[in-house]
């Protein structure tokens, strides 16, 4: 409270957007989870677009998105956020749509539902968080866990032979005609936030053009599920997930 | 928009699929999202060859997974929408619907029928009864189910279920089967634009200054709030009950042996009805048009004084459950089927209505 006093008396040069509830977030110290919300929700207000946006929120640790994203939001079945979000979209063509949702919602459960929208170019926004593993759920196997990765059900580490490959659902989606704009991306270092801010302004940007849809990975941190510490995390994310989810765009308007 | 001229009132030669399909954009549908099965395909078909030029929005999802989950977000978003399949389809939509009635959106579909279970056949059958009735999806919900008997009712119930599911936030179901679907007849269609609309205050259209988020969910962790959610949910299929019965009856007023079908199987006993009282027997048919809810309190009430019932259904027996809860052991309740895409004949039901006949004989004797 003390500490509150003093910042009275200084210059406020900077706050969560209103965009942002006041709940405290539920997620666990050091996960990339509350940076993406944050950054999405600071987009939505640079913009102006807050009365324009309806957002889909997955099944997963990210289940109560709505609880903090102040905009208009459904909450989907697990993996189906990208035909949540075709249903509003193709009502109401005017506005901005976008989904939240995790590996395992997005690149397991919901596989089908994700290459359909970006193919048929939905004009939404996907938002596609990353950390290899099953979160919500106490920490399970992902399609995106890497190889030899120890998890509650890979407990002798990822043996593709018996298990498969991680997949690489952004290397895949880049090919299909619908998707007009691809990138990976993470938030685990000032630098990469940064980036990562300017992709997602992006993706809200080309839902004005309606030429498809816009995909953004971001290869995010769980030091619940990987079990180390969050400062660990961030060298464990750089080690591990790095090389095989290198960052970058995939899709560029006109590049490509 | 380029204005366009609503369609007047029109009698038609149609299928009762393209009925169907023809009476959803005449009642203002804003959306569709299907996937094509036999037998009731013409219904998307004929949905992308008309609403492209009139109004609303079609679209062929990738399954009837992504179908219903589009329905769930379109509805969401305060549309008044629709989609169809038959049974294999409409057993993967369960997922979506369960959530769909847990978020109270209104919406409509239709299940043309066809035999089970498995792949099964495309013939018509009515095995998908306890799916449409008693939940199918999991947890506690209900649908409010129409069983149509005929082309017109194919369409005037696809305005009768938007107007219900809207009036209840609740989903409901046209449940149909493949030879209602396939049928040609005369249908008299309502005029385009007769069904009012409104943008309802709980949909996701983008949150105006002067209000907090609206948000479309089925997720309520903390148990005290799920149970509220439950006592709410039946507490609306309470009312529906007391409200919307709906039923015809067939040479009911001095029926003693009264037959209990309903749609296709209700068109046959129909027949039944009329060879029995060529050969003296008192019968009647109740034919309920919804299935949930179902007529208990009428069919209690005919118990009193009926000699037996005959439930007559395409299936394994499958409404006589709610027959017998309905008579109460007020008297007898015999059925008959058939399964597979078999049509009973009426000679085959009146053998049975015979059978019955004597040995009631036998026993008042």
């Amino acid at each position: 409270m003390e500490d509150n006093t003093v910042l009275e008396d200084l210059e406020l040069v900077y706050e969560k957007p209103h965009t942002l509830s006041d709940t405290a977030f539920h997620y666990c110290p050091g996960c990339g989870h509350g940076v993406a919300h944050r950054l999405i929700m600071e987009v939505v207000e640079e913009m102006g677009i807050e009365e324009q946006t309806i957002g889909v929120a997955p099944v997963g640790c990210s289940v109560f998105a709505y609880h903090y994203m102040m905009v208009d939001m459904q909450e989907a079945a697990h993996g189906r956020a990208c035909a949540v979000a075709t249903g509003i979209r193709r009502l109401l063509p005017e506005k901005y749509v976008f989904t939240y949702q995790g590996d395992g919602d997005l690149a397991a459960i919901g596989t089908a539902e994700t290459i359909h929208t970006v193919n048929r170019g939905e004009n939404i926004a996907i938002f596609f968080i990353n950390n290899a593993i099953y979160g919500m759920t106490g920490g399970q196997m992902a399609p995106t866990t890497l190889c030899h990765q120890i998890t509650s059900t890979s407990p002798y580490g990822r043996e593709v032979e018996a298990m498969g490959h991680p997949l690489k659902m952004t290397d895949l989606v880049a090919h299909l005609p619908g998707a007009y704009y691809v990138t990976r991306q993470a938030v685990h270092t000032p630098n990469a936030v940064r980036k990562c801010k300017k992709a997602i302004r992006n993706a809200f940007e080309y839902q004005k053009l309606h030429k498809g849809t816009s995909f953004v990975e971001i290869v995010s941190n769980c030091p619940s599920g990987w079990r180390v510490n969050p400062a660990d995390s961030i060298k464990w994310l750089e080690d591990n997930m790095l090389p095989m989810y290198p960052l970058g765009d995939l899709k560029v308007p006109g590049k490509n | 928009m380029e204005k366009r001229e609503l369609k007047p009132r029109e009698v038609k030669l149609m299928k009762g699929n393209e009925a169907l399909a023809e009476a959803a954009i005449r009642a203002g549908m804003d959306g569709y999202f299907g996937y094509p099965i036999t037998p009731q395909s013409e219904i998307l078909e004929y949905l992308t060859v008309e609403v492209p030029h009139r109004s609303g929005v079609v679209l062929q999802a990738e399954s009837e997974v992504a179908a219903i989950n589009m329905i769930y977000g379109a509805a969401g978003a305060g549309g008044r929408v629709m989609t169809t399949s038959s049974s294999p389809g409409i057993s993967l939509m369960q997922e979506g619907l369960s959530y769909i009635a847990s978020a109270e959106l209104p919406c409509l579909l239709a299940n043309i029928n066809r035999g089970g279970p498995g792949l099964g056949t495309i013939q018509p059958s009515q095995g998908d009864y306890f799916q449409a009735v008693k939940g199918g999806g999991h947890g506690d919900y209900r649908l409010i189910v129409l069983a149509p008997a005929s082309v017109q009712e194919m369409a005037d119930f696809v305005f009768l279920g938007f107007e219900l599911a809207e009036k209840y936030r609740n989903p409901a179901m046209i449940l149909a089967d493949g030879a209602l679907g396939q049928m040609m007849e005369k249908v008299d269609l309502r005029a385009e634009g007769s069904l009012p609309k409104t943008v309802p205050p709980w949909a996701t259209t983008g949150k105006p200054k002067e209000r907090g988020p609206n948000v479309i969910t089925s997720l309520h962790i903390q148990s005290e709030k799920m149970e509220e959610i439950n006592l709410h949910l039946q507490a609306k299929y309470k009312t529906i009950m007391e409200n919307e019965v709906r039923y015809e009856e067939y040479q009911i007023e001095d029926a003693e042996y009264i037959l209990v079908a309903y749609g296709l199987s209700a068109r046959i006993v129909r027949k039944t009805v009329d060879l029995a009282r060529e050969k003296g027997i008192k019968a009647g048919l109740l034919r309920p048009q919804t299935l949930f809810p179902f007529p208990y309190e009428r069919i209690n009430q005919l118990a009193g004084h009926a000699k037996a019932f005959l439930d007559v259904e395409m299936n394994s027996g499958q409404m006589v459950e709610d027959v017998r809860l309905a008579v109460n052991g007020k008297t007898e309740v015999f059925f008959k089927g058939r399964m597979g895409g078999i049509i009973p004949t009426p000679e085959e039901i009146l053998e049975v209505l015979e059978q019955i006949e004597e040995k009631s004989a036998a026993l008042q004797d």
